[in-house]
């Protein structure tokens, strides 16, 4: 147990599961997270990579959402044991 | 009443100055929190999972489509199969379909002889804008009948969506949206909707670039061209199978340069007119479902392919006749179109092309479709479009004036790489509103498609290849 | 002439909107011109019980609060052009984010049928939905349908049908925000309700106004600059909504 690890989204491993804290970005590019529900408290969890390793697939909200490291990376949250 | 008026929209005014002293940057969180929290509410008080309620079927086929291994070679192998079954596929038809148009004209020529109609009523009419409309029709109808309705499975299928996920990386590095492949896949339909379609694309620097480049992928009013030089100059001495095998392969290759060009123009465009990072990605991989198959097809043949069909026709018809009004006036001693073709035949020699093929290209201006019946027009300068005794006699016709494998070659890569559509462009200035960015959407590609063009014609003979 | 009754299709991207659109309307629709701005949003035509509707298939969306030019298209119908009834379609495997676009459009007006399409699909992946306890919560019809096998589209039509005459009545659902949100909001409220008389749903508007949404203003100066003269309550009002309370 103890302090449950912070990572972003970028850094997840496939399978990881991981509960949003903090969105670092600002802008029309948040509210678009916000809708699709990247949004603070919920868990998102890491599906799988592109063939070139970018972008890297999440699912959301009973969904699949893929994001760049740009954008994943500025998206900070904490792994859940599954 | 006016000053009632006034009242309302000073009380406007202050409405919206007020809230804009309430609204905080916070706001919108805690609005979307609220609503996810409302949303999560309902649907725990709704809904019941009796399994794990996650799509394994998609996620197995994803395993596949967007693998490391097999993610690219499929895409390929898809690409192919399409181009593949459209050429195969619409041969026969087309034939079928240019007999009965024939056909159907000598009955015609028979009315018109029987009404006493003058020479020049039954050439504006029947060797104009008869045959223009039908060669569009059995040129272009078939093609279309087949790629519309399997290009909608795909997309209904859930595929297109995995292209853009696999795809991505490479439009970062050039700067642009991985969205853009799906855009450009709608150009293999039709250039102008694609540019409407460009409106998936949020942030507006990857948009232009979008709207900018989709041109490369060659429109449906061009595959009837590229199809046919291909099948006639590329793979013509080989056997039936191996043929349309070529044919194929010489057609996807060109797609892929236009895809190359595509990611070029947008490496270049991301480091001088449109600056910037990319941006604002977000794309979501819907599950796979099964599409009812029947619908679809049917669906995208009536509507889709009647649509450009339709637009075809109506772009063919007058340019037929303009056709044929143009090589039968005549201005000294030849006719208005010669003296085009002969203003343009220098520049036309220098592209490995002629004067003909160029006049073809700027009359073809509206609508891509008809660049081919008009250049045979102009060839058979009786301005007549072409009634031609199948295959065999187009490729003589073409040969007879000059035609080698590169001039043949240098027009596609000319049909691939020139100057959109009258429609797209006008499409282009509707979305973007400048006219500086349209008139850079018709720069753009006229620039490189003459800059190759002359880059191969020069190699071709410097190689001695001709 | 008879009269035509107007229906919009809202949700989210890949719910089936276009599927059920064109289950509904057959052949009968068109797309608007290819040239022009309403490329998007197809337009068909069907009749049911004597009843004529025209039904547009609105841009699929992740929300309505204008951050593309499909939102802001999608939104501006709903909200300008106020069809008589939005049905707005779920995709029932993925209702969470789905239903958030619901609880949007609910903001905007209680004509509203909340269709839960795909239930094949649900029915397979062992999701149970009950929809009673959802039309409870939302004020709503809320109806499970499957556009692709063509179960349930009775049953809405005939709900359709029920709210044209005025059998059903909605009494939607308010998401009640936090306290300081609040406050504002019935501040502007009011303000807002005097100005648009019911024109424009003025707890909504309040909302965008709050969240700083600068396009919707630019399209309420646009639309109202010329009607403000006869001033807002001259007018006969098309609104439609609050017709059904
Ligand atoms: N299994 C199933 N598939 C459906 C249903 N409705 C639509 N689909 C499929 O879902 C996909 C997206 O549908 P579409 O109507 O294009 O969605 P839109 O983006 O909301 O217009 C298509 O492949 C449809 O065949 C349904 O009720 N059940
Ligand atoms: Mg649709």
């Amino acid at each position: 147990m103890g302090m449950a690890k912070t990572i972003s989204l970028a850094d997840g491993e496939k399978g990881d599961r991981i509960r949003i804290s903090k969105l670092h970005i600002e802008g029309v590019m948040r509210r678009r997270l916000l809708d699709l529900g990247f949004v603070p408290g919920r868990i998102v969890e890491v599906l799988r990579k592109s063939p070139l390793g970018d972008p890297i697939a999440f699912r959301v909200s009973q969904t699949c959402i893929a994001l760049r490291k740009e954008e994943s990376g500025q998206i900070e949250g904490e792994l859940v044991d599954s | 009443m006016a000053l009632q008026g006034e009242q309302a929209s000073q009380r406007l005014e202050d409405l919206f100055k007020e809230a804009g002293h309430l609204s905080t940057p916070g706001l919108r969180d805690h609005v979307v929190e609220q609503l996810y929290k409302k949303s999560s509410e309902l649907t725990a008080a709704g809904v019941t999972y009796t399994k794990s309620g996650h799509d394994e079927h998609s996620e197995k086929l994803d395993r596949i489509f967007t693998s490391p291994v097999f993610g690219f070679p499929i895409m390929l192998a898809l690409l192919g199969a399409v181009f593949y079954l459209t050429i195969a596929g619409a041969n026969v038809p087309s034939a079928m379909l240019a007999d009965f148009f024939s056909w159907l004209e000598g009955y015609i020529a028979v009315g018109f002889e029987k009404a006493g109609s003058p020479d020049w009523l039954y050439g504006v009419l029947v060797l104009g804008f008869y045959r223009g409309t039908s060669w569009v029709v059995s040129v272009m109808l078939p093609p279309m009948a087949i790629f519309f309705p399997v290009f909608a499975l795909l997309e209904n299928y859930g595929y297109l969506p995995r292209v853009a996920f696999n795809m991505d990386r490479l439009f970062k590095v050039v700067g642009a949206h991985g969205k853009q492949s799906l855009t450009m896949a709608m150009g293999f339909g039709c250039n102008a909707a694609a540019i409407m379609s460009t409106r998936i694309i949020e942030s507006p620097r990857e948009r232009m670039l979008a709207i900018l480049t989709n041109n490369f992928v060659p429109c449906n009013g061009r595959w009837g061209t590229l199809i046919v030089l291909a099948s006639l100059f590329m793979a013509g001495s080989l056997a039936g199978g191996t043929q349309l095998l070529a044919a194929t392969g010489v057609i996807v290759g060109l797609v892929l340069f236009g895809i190359f060009v595509t990611f070029f123009v947008s490496w270049l465009l991301s480091k001088t007119l449109l600056k910037g990072v990319p941006t604002h990605y977000t794309l979501e991989l819907p599950p796979y479902r099964k599409p009812k198959v029947f619908d679809v097809v049917i669906r995208s043949s009536i509507n889709q392919t009647l649509a450009v069909l339709s637009r075809a026709v109506k772009i063919a018809a007058p340019a037929g006749v303009l056709t044929w009004i143009l090589a039968n006036v005549t201005v000294g001693d030849t006719s208005i179109l010669l003296h085009i073709v002969q203003f343009l035949d220098p520049m036309g020699q220098m592209l490995g092309l002629d004067g003909y093929i160029l006049m073809a290209f700027l009359l073809g201006l509206p609508a891509n479709e008809v660049v081919l019946p008009i250049l045979l027009m102009g060839y058979l300068s009786t301005g007549a479009m072409v009634d031609v005794d199948g295959i065999g006699g187009l490729k003589q016709i073409l040969l007879d004036h000059g035609w080698t494998w590169v001039t043949a070659l240098n027009m596609m890569l000319f049909s691939l790489l020139h100057y959109p559509c009258g429609t797209t462009m006008v499409n282009i200035y509707q979305e973007t509103k400048s006219v500086k960015w349209t008139f850079l959407s018709f720069l753009i590609p006229t620039v490189i498609a003459i800059f190759v063009t002359f880059i191969v014609a020069k190699a071709a003979v410097f190689f001695q290849l001709i | 002439m008879i009269e035509q009754h107007t229906i919009a299709l809202a949700g989210n991207p890949n719910t089936g909107k276009s599927t059920l659109f064109n289950l509904l309307t057959g052949l009968k629709q068109h797309t608007g011109n290819w040239a022009g701005k309403t490329v998007d949003m197809k337009a068909g035509y069907f009749s049911h019980k004597d009843r004529k509707y025209e039904i547009v298939d609105l841009p699929g969306t992740y929300s309505l609060y204008s951050n593309s030019a499909d939102e802001e298209l999608a939104r501006n119908y709903i909200i300008f052009e106020k069809p008589e009834i939005t049905i707005v379609v779920l995709d029932a495997t993925s209702l969470e984010r789905n239903m958030n676009l619901a609880l949007q459009v609910l903001e905007m007006t209680g004509r509203v049928i909340v269709v839960m399409n795909l239930m094949d699909e649900a029915d397979k992946r062992g999701i149970l939905i009950n929809e009673k306890i959802l039309m409870r919560r939302l004020g709503v019809p809320v109806i499970k349908i499957s556009s692709r096998n063509r179960t349930g589209v009775d049953m809405l039509l005939d709900t359709i049908d029920r709210m044209i005459t005025g059998e059903i009545s909605t009494e939607p659902v308010t998401v009640v925000y936090d306290e300081e949100t609040e406050k504002k909001i019935i501040l502007l409220e009011e303000k807002a309700e005097n100005i648009f008389q019911g024109r424009l749903p003025a707890r909504w508007v309040a909302l965008r106004l709050l969240d700083g949404d600068q396009r919707l203003i630019e399209e309420i100066e646009k639309r109202f600059a010329g009607r403000l003269e006869d001033g807002f309550a001259g007018r006969a009002s098309v609104s439609t909504i609050g017709r059904s309370v």
